[in-house]
């Protein structure tokens, strides 16, 4: 996930507390790089005027603009977008308009505007306690009774704390006060929302605590969690969400068709799925969609890539990207001389297939060639896989040729198990070609219904053992059970100690000994 | 200095609040994301083949990327490679050292790798010219025994040691190119993700740590277990790896967001977890334990959701297919088991032969 950690430094490995504080501050600094570019005027977010009440609010954005310039600026999904943008919401770089308190962010019209520089976190942290009994005695004046539970027990509790100071706290509060009147209305309620924006996300309701130092950790720990909490939530969403993406794909969870061939015994499904088919599955095809990756690593994805790509006249970027990979995972010997063929083929002025990489990267691409190792394009391979990413591989999605394809895929016919006549087929066939090894002695039982399997020395060739009793065994005991139930069933079972109970009682065989064709005095 | 103490003091204190923070979100997080998803239901696996022929303790074994075949290594001295659909052995590969606890299948199908206490990992070549399987290379550098190998190419192996270092061999030459040290106890296991850039190593350490190839630094530590980490796993994502402790506990960690995400524990498991392996989609978690048994656990809601029982004897290796069709299940089994019929899916076992059942 490159993109996300830009903006967010990986927590330090080691829980120290000085450790911590430097990651806050780290974060902060990102954040607020963020949020000043947001602020640009050319490629910042779009601001426009919010009518709050009966009063109009300049420069407010709706949740959705903020979530599409993070998507775009980052190159990411929308949901990672929604991550960030929540963070700078909870860290207080960002404040919604309509319901103050709830400091998430929701990517709809809600209105949000930008935190003054003067309130950032970074510069005023922590937050002293003098301002808040100031901002506390403020509402206090303005409106009896507009203090809510937990700022009426801090201020209860600053009034204790500061009593030698109250003077000050409450005459300071008038002189903020007469001056705000003095404002015109729209300045004067857009500062007051800066300023409790500020307090909210400062002093979060957590129960007021008697040490200075105590008050800071709880308010350094509340940060800590809303962004555990948010990463968690988008952790967790994002596994919720692959395993449920790959659950029809899954045979132990979904079985599969044509069906499993270990338990009909039947490779179709294999042959079905294998490189060189001509039309693939369903499921195959729509596992390309997911993501680049699934459709680079099928060897099928990858040449109907190529195919769309020759059409579009931008093949050579594959073609890049397969002969860097073969670099990379090819003999330590043949690299020099791969490293050169690439240059001649991709990157020299006037190559033949000259694929476009940015000034930056060449540079240092061709700056490296010149000691060729292993790794030496792997700057250049990444910026045509985000290439390709980013451009071919969303419009091969939405291609004529890729629909195509997804029409004609097939869905294969669940085979049933195959009964008698099938079985005896195949019992004739292995005897036919049974060998046995010379080496080995023979264990009872390979010999089955009176006929003798054919001893071949193979001189010379690694020794291949056909243990035909047990394919023998194991194909009648599925002949004359019960048909098996479908796989996508579910049901409940009994407890795994009686099952296995159960099964050695239902078990038809329980080894070579009582077998009736027991060939006696071989082992 | 009474001040440096009231600091140091608090700063205790605050590490500690920081990991009970972190524990409190993620129990309070986990249960509402995934309130939503489907139950999965008690999943039953079946056995379908048992893979008989080896003598002693089956101590690894690893899938080929063709989803058919597997190698499975032994203490009788010997590298079987299995064609596990037909339950036939296509090589049986003589060792030098019979203490052998790794094997390795390459993702090409052309080179089996082993190791164990002979502190070397050997590399042989299945596709030899005149059909012999011949030691390609024996690479030998490590000052303690060989726990886990795993290819990355034809020409690059990964291979974790007793000796608490991981190391990258240049297959061609035979010589040691990265040495990924950072652990304090013996690696016990390692995993490579499906982009081969990076790896992961679990140790006796407690801690699991992520490695980057080209950089050959650690990014990430995950500790959090309380006793050695036995086995590790990629999440099929690539974003989250899973281990499994001696301390009867599976892990799930998150790389991005850098900590553990969710416990899979149980009250009535005591014993350790010896292998683990994810399901494709990842829903399920497959881990084998000292009591004999297979878990199944469900990933997202930390639910037991089944039980393989049919081993003797310890589980000491599981492997999912590449194509999740099935799962192999090796372990010190001295007896065949029996079959089972209920269910719907696929195990196999890989037993000892048990000579006495011929009489």
């Amino acid at each position: 996930m490159p993109c996300l950690s830009k903006v967010i430094p990986s927590i330090p490995h080691e829980n120290t507390s000085s450790n911590f504080i430097k990651w806050l501050t780290r974060l902060s600094g990102q954040m607020e790089r963020v949020v000043v570019s947001m602020q640009d005027p050319d490629m910042g977010v779009k601001l426009r005027n919010q009518r709050l009440l009966i009063t109009v609010i300049p420069h407010a954005m709706t949740g959705n603009d903020i979530v599409e310039w993070l998507m775009q600026k980052f190159s990411v999904c929308d949901e990672e977008a929604l991550h960030v943008g929540n963070l700078l919401v909870k860290f207080g770089y960002i404040y919604p308009l309509k319901e103050p308190r709830v400091l998430t962010l929701r990517p709809d019209e809600t209105p949000y505007r930008f935190q003054t520089p003067y309130y950032w976190t970074s510069t005023r942290w922590p937050a002293s306690e003098l301002d808040y009994a100031i901002y506390l005695a403020k509402k206090n004046i303005r409106k009896q009774g507009e203090l809510i539970e937990h700022e009426k027990e801090s201020y209860n509790m600053l009034h204790k704390r500061i009593n030698h100071t109250w003077d000050f706290v409450v005459m300071q509060a008038r002189e903020q006060l007469r001056a705000s009147k003095q404002r015109r209305k729209a300045d004067r309620i857009v500062l007051e929302c800066q300023e409790q924006a500020y307090w909210l996300v400062n002093r979060p309701p957590v129960s007021p605590c008697t040490c200075r130092w105590d008050r800071t950790r709880m308010t350094f720990l509340a940060y800590f969690m809303c962004y555990l909490h948010i990463t968690l939530i988008s952790t967790h969403s994002g596994f919720v969400k692959y395993c449920e993406q790959y659950q029809p794909h899954d045979p132990i969870m979904q079985g599969c068709l044509p069906s499993n061939p270990w338990i009909t015994d039947d490779a179709m499904y294999w042959t079905i799925n294998s490189d060189s088919v001509a039309v693939p599955t369903k499921l195959r095809v729509e596992r390309w969609s997911f993501s680049f990756v699934e459709l680079l690593s099928d060897p099928m994805g990858q040449r109907e890539l190529m195919a769309y790509l020759e059409k579009e006249f931008s093949a050579e970027n594959l073609c890049f990207w397969q002969a860097c990979e073969d670099l990379r995972h090819g003999e330590n010997s043949k690299i020099p001389s791969k490293v050169d063929e690439i240059y001649k083929q991709f990157l020299a002025p006037g190559a033949t297939r000259w694929v476009n990489i940015d000034s930056k990267t060449m540079e240092k691409t061709l700056q490296g060639i010149k000691q060729p190792h292993r790794f030496v394009l792997d700057d250049a391979q990444m910026h045509i896989y985000f290439l390709m990413k980013k451009d071919s591989y969303p419009r091969y999605l939405r291609s004529e040729l890729y629909k195509n394809l997804l029409a004609r895929a097939v869905v294969p016919q669940e085979t049933k198990k195959r009964y008698r006549s099938s079985w005896w087929n195949m019992a004739f066939h292995r005897r036919r070609r049974c060998r046995r090894s010379l080496s080995r002695p023979t264990s009872p039982g390979t010999r089955l219904l009176g006929w003798r399997c054919r001893a071949r020395q193979v001189p010379g060739r690694s020794r291949v053992l056909y243990d035909v009793r047990h394919c023998l065994q194991a194909k009648s005991r599925r002949f004359l059970r019960t048909p098996p139930r479908r796989p996508h069933r579910h049901h409940a079972c009994p407890p795994p100690s009686s099952s296995v109970g159960t099964q050695r009682s239902h078990t038809l065989y329980t080894g070579p000994s009582p077998s009736p064709w027991k060939v006696t005095g071989n082992e | 200095m009474g001040e440096m103490e009231q600091l140091r003091k608090e700063a205790e204190s605050l590490k500690d609040q920081i990991t009970a923070a972190r524990k409190a979100v993620a129990d309070a997080t986990l249960p509402d994301t995934v309130s939503s998803t489907a139950v999965v239901g008690r999943v039953q696996l079946k056995t379908r083949k048992t893979l008989r022929g080896h003598l002693a303790k089956i101590y690894a074994m690893h899938w080929a990327t063709d989803a058919k075949l597997c190698v499975s290594a032994s203490q009788d001295g010997k590298l079987i490679v299995w064609d596990t659909l037909t339950t036939n052995k296509v090589n049986a590969i003589p060792l030098k050292s019979s203490w052998v606890m790794t094997c390795a299948y390459a993702p090409s199908g052309n080179m089996v790798a082993c190791g164990g206490l002979d502190n070397m990992c050997s590399i042989y070549n299945l596709k030899g010219k005149d059909g012999n399987v011949k030691v390609m290379r024996e690479l030998a550098a490590h000052t303690g025994y060989l726990s886990c190998c795993r290819f990355l190419s034809d020409s690059e192996i990964i291979t974790s040691s007793g000796d608490c270092t991981c190391l990258l061999w240049d297959i061609e030459t035979g010589t040691q190119k990265t040495t990924f040290a950072g652990h304090l106890g013996d690696c016990m296991s390692l995993a490579v993700p499906g982009d081969f850039k990076t790896f992961v190593s679990g140790a006796c350490d407690f801690t699991a740590k992520l490695w980057d190839i080209r950089d050959s630094n650690c990014t990430h530590t995950f500790s959090g277990h309380e006793s050695d980490v036995n086995a590790i796993a990629f999440f099929p994502n690539g974003n989250a790896v899973i281990t499994g402790s001696d301390d009867a506990t599976c892990k799930l960690f998150d790389l991005r967001s850098d900590q553990e995400l969710i416990t899979y524990q149980d009250s009535s498991i005591m014993c350790g977890v010896t292998s683990i392996a994810p399901s494709l989609s990842g829903r399920l978690i497959l881990a084998g334990y000292d009591d004999f048994n297979v878990n199944i656990w469900d990933s997202l809601k930390a639910e037991r959701v089944g039980v393989l029982a049919g081993h003797d004897n310890r589980v000491s290796c599981i492997g999912v297919s590449t194509d999740g069709m099935a799962c192999c299940t090796g372990s010190w089994d001295s007896f065949l088991p029996s079959f089972s019929f209920k269910g719907q899916d696929n195990v196999m076992r890989l037993c000892k032969q048990n000579k006495q059942q011929y009489l």
